[in-house]
């Protein structure tokens, strides 16, 4: 059986006094992919960026192994283990491919970008002199990922990653990502709106609605109709 | 012009450009560690001069001290002071973030009057300490004297002295932003901060080092500055001003912008301060450099910052 690796405990959080995620408990196991779907202003990003400490935790925990993050600052709790790929990828536009994903890397006293990275994305280590400004999306998401994953995370949290990415890409994408997992023995949730590409890849859906964890079911047992009507406007 | 004759002026626009050169050298200093924090933090640092004037006062002490306990060690002390100035006007950078500047980020207007009022603090404690007089460290002979290339030229060996520690540190500070880990985190911080702590970098602890840095460049330009002019409890103010003037000018986060910049507008002011006077050429580096921030309100190297 595997062991628990990621757990939601009671959370709140939104901006200022305004509440926007609502008591969200989720048990994540290792080796999971959990989608996190729902329609857009329905909490996703919110929920993401309370996990990450963008966003202040109003009451209840985040646990990643064990260890509390909720109190914790941002870098701190990329250093236990919780690795985040945000919404529009977010590169650092100015600075080269290399020097992208060695800001990950830098908790690590030599900066060497292990191997395993350019096995995953031979496109990165072409393009390692290049400003991650002038990549294609679907190159920068790669390099994102490849950002998240030097800092050796236990959990990988994706915000849409699909958005703005063509067809033929979102499909490695989705090869990447189930790769990665079993490489890296990681618990993955990705927030979508894009059904096909979960459907691929995930384990297990959840659908978030106005800030509430409104249904759950594994990947076996879905009902893609259900999901739908909740992505419909 | 003005009844100078060709081989006058070629004399007067050397001269003129070196004593330039100086004052760029001080500008560069003093706008580095500015534009570094600027650019990072968006904090517009009024006590910055007062860095500068630690950095000057860190001289003058150590140029003392030699001179009553250590005399042999006068032909060397100088360069010494230039670390320990470094070093005090980091370490009073690194306790003004903790305790000031880390609780104003995000209020720019706050701060610039939060930092106004702490140049007034220190400047008063300057005062208090050193006396209201103008003090001048005592130099080692290698500072003193000059070279006469020609016999209408004659450059003083001080003035060197500055430009060649300006373009030191000048390339040491490139290279630490461009081959360092610290110089990596402060650039991921400056163009992404949200991002720079999601892939784990403590920012905060990296807005404190570059603060207390910059600072301590103020230090170097201070010490630099001792060698130029006295020291007095508002040395620093009379170069704030202008080293506003070279920040915004050359583009805020722009390392070659600042150095053209400060080139730019030392070299117009030493110029112009010869064939006008000092106001007047005060007055048209200005308006020149009002009129070019017009056309290029990104002032004169662009760089694209997303926070």
């Amino acid at each position: 059986m595997l062991k628990k690796m990621f757990s939601i405990q009671e959370l709140n959080s939104g901006y200022g006094q305004s509440k926007v995620i609502s008591d969200i408990t989720l048990d994540i196991n290792q080796k999971e992919i959990v989608a996190i779907m729902g329609r857009n202003g329905m909490g996703k990003t919110t929920l993401f960026k309370t996990l990450m400490g963008l966003i202040p935790t109003m009451s209840g925990d985040i646990v990643v192994d064990g260890v509390s993050l909720a109190k914790m600052e941002t870098y701190n709790r990329v250093q236990n283990g919780i690795a985040y790929v945000p919404q529009g990828r977010m590169i650092f536009s100015n600075m080269t491919v290399l020097e992208n994903i060695q800001t990950g890397l830098s908790q690590k006293a030599n900066g060497k970008v292990p191997d395993e990275i350019y096995s995953l994305f031979p496109v990165l280590y072409d393009m390692r002199s290049r400003k991650g400004g002038n990549l294609s999306g679907g190159q920068q998401q790669q390099l994102a990922i490849a950002r998240a994953l030097v800092t050796n995370p236990k959990v990988l949290l994706l915000d849409e990653p699909t958005e703005g990415i063509q067809p033929s890409i979102i499909k490695d994408i989705a090869k990447t990502l189930k790769e990665i997992r079993n490489l890296k023995d990681l618990t993955i949730i990705v927030s979508e709106q894009v059904l096909s590409f979960t459907m691929e890849i995930a384990d297990r859906f959840c659908v978030l609605e106005k800030g509430k964890l409104v249904y759950q079911n594994t990947a076996v047992n879905v009902d893609e109709k259900i999901i739908s009507s909740y992505l419909s406007v | 012009m003005g009844g100078y004759s060709l081989n006058d002026l070629m004399s007067i626009l050397v001269m003129q450009g070196f004593s330039g050169l100086s004052m760029f050298s001080v500008l560069l200093l003093m706008a580095l560690g500015l534009a570094i924090i600027f650019g990072q933090m968006g904090v517009i640092n009024m006590a910055h001069g007062e860095f500068m004037t630690i950095g000057a006062y860190t001289i003058f002490i150590t140029s003392s001290l030699t001179n009553t306990y250590f005399p042999s060690l006068k032909p060397f002390y100088f360069i010494f002071a230039i670390g320990i100035a470094f070093v005090i006007a980091f370490a009073v950078g690194y306790v003004t973030e903790f305790l000031l500047i880390r609780h104003l980020y995000k209020r720019p207007l706050d701060t610039l009057l939060a930092t106004w009022g702490l140049s007034l603090i220190m400047q008063q404690i300057f005062r208090s300490v050193f006396g209201g007089r103008e003090v001048s460290a005592d130099l080692p002979d290698w500072l003193m004297g000059s070279w006469k290339p020609t016999e209408s030229i004659d450059i003083p060996l001080n003035g060197v002295f500055v430009l060649v520690m300006a373009l030191l540190v000048c390339g040491f500070v490139a290279l630490l932003l461009f081959k360092s880990q610290w110089g990596l985190k402060v650039r991921a911080t400056t163009q992404n901060r949200i991002m720079a702590g999601a892939v784990g970098i403590n920012t905060k602890l990296i807005d404190r080092i570059t603060f207390a840095t910059g600072c301590g460049i103020a230090g170097i330009a201070g010490a630099c500055f001792t060698t130029i002019a006295s020291t007095s409890p508002t040395s620093g103010s009379l170069y704030i001003v202008d080293t506003f003037l070279v920040v915004v000018f050359g583009g805020a986060a722009s390392l070659i912008g600042t150095i053209t910049s400060a080139f730019s507008i030392a070299q117009a002011q030493s110029i112009l301060t010869f064939f006008l006077t000092s106001a007047m050429g005060k007055v048209v580096t200005l308006l020149t450099i009002i009129v070019i921030l017009m056309i290029k309100p990104e002032g004169l190297m662009k760089n694209k910052v997303r926070r």
